[in-house]
């Protein structure tokens, strides 16, 4: 019996099962101090999809070798960007559209932020990659400065941008964008507003599940495919891989790319969801979250699968969502959320880190 | 043919060099963009070289065992922030409440560092990002002690430290000034000088009577003769004009300026003189060449602008003497037989081992004496600021202190302390200027701010990467090599072999079967 225990707990992986197990003990207390059981799903299933997206920008930079991506930064200011000028363009505004109907100018709006991001994201991404294919084997302490930097170097972007939209402008000052920009007149919820419905107090985000799983869809027909396939090679074995014929240096420019898109796309997915769309620093621990929730769904520094991001998403998110909750019930006025937030996020990465040194026996 | 050396030379000093000059010529733009005298400058720059100079020079020892930059300092300043915390709540007060604080913080410091070094070691050639990781993880685990567990579980009734009516937890700021503020500013080179002298008299009786105990011979000649300086070194204090200048808490830079100037003059002296009593070459020309470049410097103190600028200027003489301490013992430290290890340890793990050095217990020690000086220099900083930003003075130290050795021309495998204090001077002059310029140059102070921080984010990365790339260049031109001397060649690992084993002669225990990773040498990220 106990053996079979050992055995199951090593393959799903410790971390994973002590995690679980708390998720578990912080929902029963929530609901010992009389949450609502359907309330608190309803954050973590919000939260699943607000995260998953960026969470997803990791797979294609881990399975190509260059590993969990810190410099996510790279993409999320490229979607920040396009939504910027989505939201200045007043596209989720225009007439003809909300004449159609509201959710529909929205949805084109939000279309629009995501295809300018992308289209910014290309060449960020290819410059990035061209970067990190000098660094090989330092990967993760580059993005993770280039990642700060490039926020830094935004933010004098965000302070001189000449942005017309009274939304954006900060009101202060009259040049520049809020730290906050409030979505609620442009993209916000366009994509969980479609087909959303509420069970009680459960409200279900459908359109943006249904992009999330869509998202997930495409990174996961890409990697089946024959490229995808190269990719993975390049990342497994670069030598082999190089030796077979695949250009690793190619392979890995394409998974930067990649992930560089995903996090523009992720960013706006995140931003429409809570409504709120954040500038300057506020970003700077994205990297961090979205590698600490793959890694948490049991992929490793060295390879990660579709169902990583989900489960990991999920877990490590529901975490949050319902210690938010509780934390708020059992210490109001400490940041105790938050705290935990960063020792399990920081702990998860360190053990990833721990464990990618043989330190421990192999998963996934 | 001359010429074309010379400018061969230049090249090189200018490649080498790079990005110190960089960023000095940013400072300088940053400086004249900022409109600001240059008196200002010079008061704030000496502020800061007093403040962050010590935590900087923390980092020099990690760097030496390989360990790349060490971003965990951070839970070394931890560690005296949580002391900080306790002395204001027990009240220590002044010099001496100074130094209890940093006795207190010590033994946090060395746990905090052994288990630093423990996590460092099962991530080998990961340490810089696992150090980063860990400074994030370990700011969780600091607010959880002060806000929630302070107050819950350990219970502490202080207004002063603890937050009143019903929140719980420990208030954003701490109040240094009725205790350790500015303490180790304010205290004048002849009160530590009077204490040195009485310390010095204890222990020579201390050698003494250990060895009457032991019925060893003493050589009487030798002590009289170290007392005899003690007693004429103290002596001289007791000279006005003398005690007037030691009695000053903070020195001008004038008379400061004016007392190396003559030290160094009085330095060349000694040394010709000593070289002509030994009938060894008298090294004239180095000699004339320190002496014109004092002249120089000293003739310069009679420029107005200077001179207003030295006359304004006063530096706290104690902080300096500490820095200047730690700035020695790097220096003589890597020169015993345990900085060889380290130094070993940082060129090579395998060849290390391979000689008989236990590897991670070097680098452990390594981590320790990182972080206690880490913790020292927290604390240095923290009674000049004169408050304890409870939760966030921890929170860039790392950041800063790694940029700042950076700009100073240090890279993740090669450091030393004249780098670290050069870094530190240029660092904050850009530090300084950057919000003045920014409002200068495009009505915006905040500009100015997230340019500084653009910059030392972005020195860090580009040192990073310049150090991967190189790596990586080095690794794939051994890589040719070895294939080229075919696989008996190996010439490199033997030579390196050899070179240790004339380099260090280390005897000791070489720990078997343990096995050691073969990934790559050298310091990684």
């Amino acid at each position: 019996m106990i053996k079979k225990v050992r055995g199951m707990v090593d393959k799903v992986g410790f971390p994973q099962v002590i995690l679980s197990c708390f998720f578990i003990l912080i929902f029963m207390v929530g609901i010992g101090y009389g949450l609502s059981p359907l309330g608190m799903l309803g954050d973590c299933v919000a939260r699943w999809g607000m995260f998953s997206v960026l969470a997803l920008a990791m797979v294609p930079a881990i399975q190509c070798g260059v590993g969990p991506n810190f410099g996510i930064s790279m993409g999320v200011v490229c979607g920040l960007l396009g939504s910027v000028i989505a939201i200045d363009l007043r596209i989720a505004e225009i007439e003809a559209l909300v004449s159609i109907s509201p959710m529909l100018a929205k949805l084109v709006a939000i279309l629009f932020a995501m295809g300018l991001g992308a289209l910014f994201a290309i060449p960020i991404g290819w410059v990035f990659a061209q970067l990190l294919n000098r660094v090989k084997g330092s990967e993760m302490m580059v993005t993770t400065y280039i990642g700060f930097a490039i926020l830094a170097f935004m933010s004098i972007i965000w302070t001189v941008l000449p942005v017309q939209n009274g939304e954006l402008v900060f009101a202060a000052s009259g040049t520049g964008i809020r730290t906050t920009v409030s979505l609620g007149n442009s993209i916000g919820g366009a994509l969980s507003g479609i087909l959303s419905f509420s069970i009680n107090d459960l409200v279900v985000p459908t359109g943006m599940l249904l992009f999330c799983a869509l998202m997930c869809f495409i990174v996961y027909l890409f990697l089946s495919s024959k490229s995808g396939v190269a990719l993975s090679a390049a990342g497994a074995n670069p030598q082999f891989a190089q030796a077979s014929g695949i250009k690793v240096d190619k392979m890995r420019t394409t998974g930067i790319i990649l992930s560089t898109i995903i996090g523009a796309v992720g960013i706006i997915v995140y931003s429409q969801e809570s409504g709120l769309m954040q500038f300057y620093s506020a970003p700077q621990m994205m990297g961090f979250n979205s590698a600490a929730a793959v890694l948490l769904g049991g992929a490793t520094i060295r390879r990660a699968k579709i169902r990583n991001v989900v489960f990991g998403t999920l877990l490590f998110q529901g975490i949050m969502a319902i210690g938010v909750a509780v934390a708020n019930q059992l210490m109001p006025s400490t940041s105790l959320s938050e705290i935990i937030r960063m020792i399990l996020c920081n702990g998860i990465i360190l053990y990833a880190l721990a464990q990618s040194q043989g330190g421990g026996k192999k998963r996934g | 043919m001359d010429k074309n050396a010379f400018g061969k030379k230049c090249l090189s000093f200018l490649q080498r060099n790079a990005v110190v000059l960089i960023f000095a010529v940013v400072a300088l733009f940053a400086m004249i963009a900022s409109i600001q005298p240059a008196t200002y400058f010079a008061g704030e720059i000496t502020t800061r070289i007093a403040r962050n100079a010590f935590l900087v020079l923390s980092l020099i020892i990690p760097v030496l065992a390989g360990m790349g930059l060490n971003f965990g300092i951070v839970v070394g300043a931890m560690a005296a922030q949580i002391a900080v915390f306790f002395g204001v709540h027990w009240n220590w007060t002044g010099l001496s409440g100074f130094f209890l604080t940093a006795l207190l913080a010590t033994p946090i410091a060395m746990l905090f560092g052994y288990l630093v070094g423990r996590l460092f070691n099962r991530i080998k050639g990961m340490e810089m990002i696992g150090g980063l990781v860990l400074g994030y993880c370990a700011d969780g685990l600091y607010q959880l002690l002060f806000l929630v567990i302070f107050g819950t579980v350990i219970k502490i009734d202080d207004s002063r430290v603890m937050m009143t009516d019903g929140a719980t937890g420990a208030i954003n700021t701490i109040d240094l000034t009725p205790n350790i503020g500015s303490s180790l500013d304010t205290t004048p080179l002849l009160s530590v000088i009077e204490v040195a002298f009485y310390a010095f008299l204890v222990f020579q009786l201390a050698a003494i009577l250990y060895r009457l105990m032991k019925k060893r011979p003493i050589s009487w000649a030798r002590h009289g003769v170290q007392v005899a300086i003690a007693v004429v070194v103290y002596a001289l204090t007791y000279i006005p004009y003398v005690e007037d200048l030691l009695r000053q808490e903070r020195l001008l830079l004038l008379v400061l300026t004016e007392f190396l100037c003559l030290f160094v003059l009085l330095a060349q002296a000694v040394r010709c003189i000593l070289a002509l009593l030994r009938k060894q070459p008298v090294p004239w020309k180095s000699a004339l060449g320190y002496v014109i470049a004092d002249a120089i410097v000293y003739g310069l103190t009679y420029i107005p602008a200077v001179y207003d600028v030295l006359v304004s200027t006063r530096v706290p003489m104690f902080t300096y003497l500490v820095i200047a301490a730690l700035f020695v013992f790097n220096n003589v430290f890597s020169k015993t037989r345990l900085g060889h290890n380290i130094r070993a340890v940082g060129q090579s793990r395998e060849i290390a081992f391979v000689s008989g050095i236990n590897v991670d217990r070097t680098r452990i020690i390594a981590m320790i004496f990182s972080t206690i000086f880490a913790a020292w220099g927290q604390l240095i900083n923290l009674q000049n600021l004169g408050t304890l930003s409870t939760y966030y003075a921890h929170t860039s130290i790392g950041t800063f202190a790694i940029a700042a050795l950076l700009v100073g021309g240090a890279s993740v495998h090669k450091a030393n302390s004249k780098q670290a204090i050069l870094g530190v001077i240029l660092f904050h002059s850009l530090y300084v200027a950057a919000p003045a310029a920014g409002r200068e140059l495009f009505g915006n102070a905040v500009v100015g701010e997230y340019f500084r921080t653009f910059v030392s984010y972005g020195i860090i990365a580009v040192a990073l990467a310049m150090h991967a790339g190189n790596r990586l260049r080095e690794l794939r031109a051994s890589q040719n090599e070895n294939l080229r001397a075919g696989p008996a060649g190996g010439g490199k690992p033997r030579a390196a072999l050899s070179a240790v084993s004339r380099g260090f002669s280390v005897p000791g225990r070489c720990r078997e079967g343990k096995k050691l990773k073969t990934s790559g040498e050298g310091p990684g990220l």
